[in-house]
């Protein structure tokens, strides 16, 4: 016999599963059944035709481990190093270079801000792979910039600043420029200048002043800039691809490679489970940043 | 203490001007296309002074504290504090502190860093820092919310903890701008007590701005009252209630009536609702006010024989206010007059609308003001 109640119930769980139904088909059909494969084809052999084939093993986690037929060897570490070192780099540049930029965007007048806005974020609509080509040609040996850091002496003749870590450190930071200008803006927009007053009115001035009362304003926009940057560019593909060289491979490459050149999936999944594990690492503890910094704000993740 | 951080008066001026001595002359402050916010102020505030800045919202008090403060440049004047010239001192050299409005307090850091700031960042030591701002929360009594954050606190402690993070500077001066506008009526008023205690106990100057007359009433030594940008009068408390020097100042402060008068010789003038007898002199003046509380009522058949302006006329409007009532009476030459009376009398004396009554304006309690 059904209640009122038993059918208020009903009704709620059928408006749920209206609501949230088409997201958690994509999460499943998208995320969690690929991740699941790929799990599954990190412990398969490797074949000679690189597609994983019985029995089940470990071999690729030793293979990423740096155990090849070879011996040892501490490439996987370093290609690990670069891409956290890249990514914490860029992730570095972007921040320096989006505070001044956004503080110069919110002192202007409101009706100019949204347009002064657009075009820090423009850029990012045409894809990337075209604007990693621009800085190919921007930074290839024969580019005008080249010739300038040779006469310089900054880099040795009849090098150019492309390809290497330099090159891929400039695509990185310029391609997530954006990600982190959004939310340091939506962060500073909303800034309590009264804040800003108090620290002038209680001694402090300069640097002591930005960091004590600006910058913890700006903190939760700037742990949601952090993630949106370093995540991706850690995982970065096309920039360390076509700026880099084999001198300045990340694990982006690395993986891509076990996929097409190598091949050797069971080797490439067992790559991208370590890159997971570490992406998840990385939300961990800034999610818990988050929380004891960003007081009850929390970071639009 | 940080040597230079703040600055101390120096100079030859400093022989002459006590500390926490205030001088402004010719302040002028103009936004950008606009008329000026504030217009060739020139006052003098002694050290130690509860001083009030009075006036409607916009009139430019604000603007004016925030050049004291440092806040914002003055187009034209100066700005001497303690005797110093003000010039070319940035806010964060200034003995000042300010109270503002919606307390301001970070909301990053708990009551204790909040009112240490000021001392941490002039480069107090831990220790003293610590003495210092315990005694300020035992003063205050703050002490138990001491490491509670801004965000968990009621409106009437992050008051307190405002005025703290203030006071524990030991300022020259400190400016409170409208600092409890928003608290409800009884903590407000306990808190303006509280205030005041603070002040006379640490000898302070304190420029308090506020909208509230009776907030101002309440607090000062002097007031500033001000409109359009100019100071309208200032003086003691008394002296601007009782003697407003215009009209605006009198309806301003308080409740008043207010006629345009032609001077008939003898002391005598004649008004909208007749013929006034005015102890003052009047002179040149062509407007007269009086405070509703200053007016006497009489029963009809009580009025007083054979003295001047005794009015016969009838109440159209009582309204009851608890300790007193305000009446609203129609004179019979015409006219109405607002006259408020104590109620310490039994209910039932009080007058009702529609009943006879005369009202007596005693001549030395007619002011003179200009338009």
């Amino acid at each position: 016999m059904g209640t009122a109640a038993q059918g208020e119930a009903r009704s709620r769980a059928w408006r749920l599963w209206i609501t949230s139904g088409p997201g958690l088909f994509w999460i499943v059909l998208f995320l969690l059944i690929p991740s699941g494969v790929m799990l599954g084809i990190a412990f398969f052999t490797n074949s000679d035709f690189g597609s994983p084939v019985l029995p089940l093993s470990l071999d690729s986690f030793s293979q990423v481990a740096g155990y090849g037929i070879l011996g040892w060897s501490g490439a996987n570490f370093t290609v690990l190093l670069r891409s956290l070192l890249q990514a914490g780099v860029a992730t570095s540049v972007t921040i320096l270079l989006a505070y001044p930029l956004v503080f110069f965007i919110v002192t202007r007048p409101a009706s100019l801000r949204p347009v002064l806005l657009l075009f820090a974020i423009v850029p990012s609509w045409t894809n990337q792979v075209v604007r990693t080509y621009a800085w190919m040609e921007l930074l290839n040996p024969f580019a005008p910039v080249s010739h300038v850091a040779q006469v310089l002496g900054i880099i040795p003749p009849h090098l150019g600043l492309m390809p290497g870590n330099f090159a891929v450190l400039v695509g990185l930071s310029y391609n997530y420029l954006p990600y982190m200008v959004v939310p340091l803006y939506a962060a500073a927009e909303k800034l309590d200048w009264t804040l800003v007053e108090a620290g002038r009115d209680l001694y402090a001035s300069g640097a002591r002043l930005f960091f004590n009362t600006v910058f913890p304003q700006t903190l939760p926009g700037l742990l949601s800039g952090i993630i949106l940057v370093g995540i991706p560019a850690f995982g970065d593909y096309v920039v360390p691809q076509l700026l880099g060289g084999d001198k300045a491979m990340m694990l982006g490459s690395l993986i891509a490679d076990q996929f097409t050149f190598s091949p050797d999936w069971p080797y490439g999944a067992a790559l991208t489970l370590i890159m997971l594990v570490f992406t998840c690492i990385g939300l961990i503890v800034f999610r818990r940043l988050t929380q004891r910094l960003g007081g009850g704000e929390g970071a639009m993740l | 203490m940080m040597p230079g951080a703040v600055m101390m008066p120096a100079g030859p001026e400093k022989v002459t001007a006590a500390r926490g001595a205030i001088s402004l002359s010719h302040i002028t402050r103009i936004f950008a296309g606009s008329i000026p916010a504030v217009d060739h102020i020139d006052l003098e505030i002694q050290a130690g002074e509860f001083f009030t800045l009075l006036g409607p919202s916009g009139c430019g008090k604000t603007t004016l504290l925030r050049m004291i403060a440092g806040f914002e440049t003055p187009d034209e004047g100066r700005i001497v504090i303690s005797g110093r010239e003000m010039q070319d001192v940035p806010a964060h050299q200034r003995a000042v502190n300010t109270v503002f409005q919606s307390y301001a307090l970070f909301p990053h850091l708990n009551v204790e860093q909040n009112i240490g700031f000021g001392l941490r960042m002039r480069g107090v030591r831990k220790p003293e820092r610590k003495k210092r701002v315990d005694a300020m929360m035992e003063l205050l009594q703050i002490g138990p919310f001491a490491a509670r954050n801004a965000g968990q606190l009621s409106g009437g402690q992050r008051q307190r903890v405002a005025l703290a993070r203030a006071l524990v500077n030991e300022p020259e001066v400190v400016l409170l701008d409208e600092p409890l506008s928003a608290l409800d009526a009884k903590l407000r008023a306990e808190l303006q007590i509280e205030l005041l205690r603070m002040q006379k106990r640490l000898g302070m100057t304190f420029i308090f701005v506020t909208h509230d007359q009776h907030e101002a009433l309440v607090m000062s030594d002097r007031i500033g009252v001000m409109s359009n940008g100019r100071l309208q009068q200032v003086g003691p408390v008394l002296d601007v209630y009782e003697k407003p020097r215009n009209v605006f100042v009198a309806e301003f402060l308080g409740l008043s009536n207010i006629w345009a008068i032609e001077p008939l010789g003898g002391g005598m003038a004649a008004a909208p609702i007749g013929v006034l007898k005015i102890a003052a002199v009047i002179g040149v003046a062509r407007m007269a006010m009086i405070r509703p509380e200053k007016i006497w009522i009489y029963n009809d058949t009580h009025a007083p024989q054979g003295r001047e302006n005794v009015f016969p006329g009838t109440v159209r409007e009582a309204i009851y206010m608890g300790a007193s009532t305000q009446y609203r009476i129609e004179l019979g030459g015409g006219g109405f007059i607002l006259a408020l009376d104590t109620n310490n009398q039994a209910a039932e004396r009080s007058w009702r609308p529609g009943e006879a009554v005369a009202v007596e304006l005693k001549p030395e309690n007619i002011m003179l003001v200009e338009a």
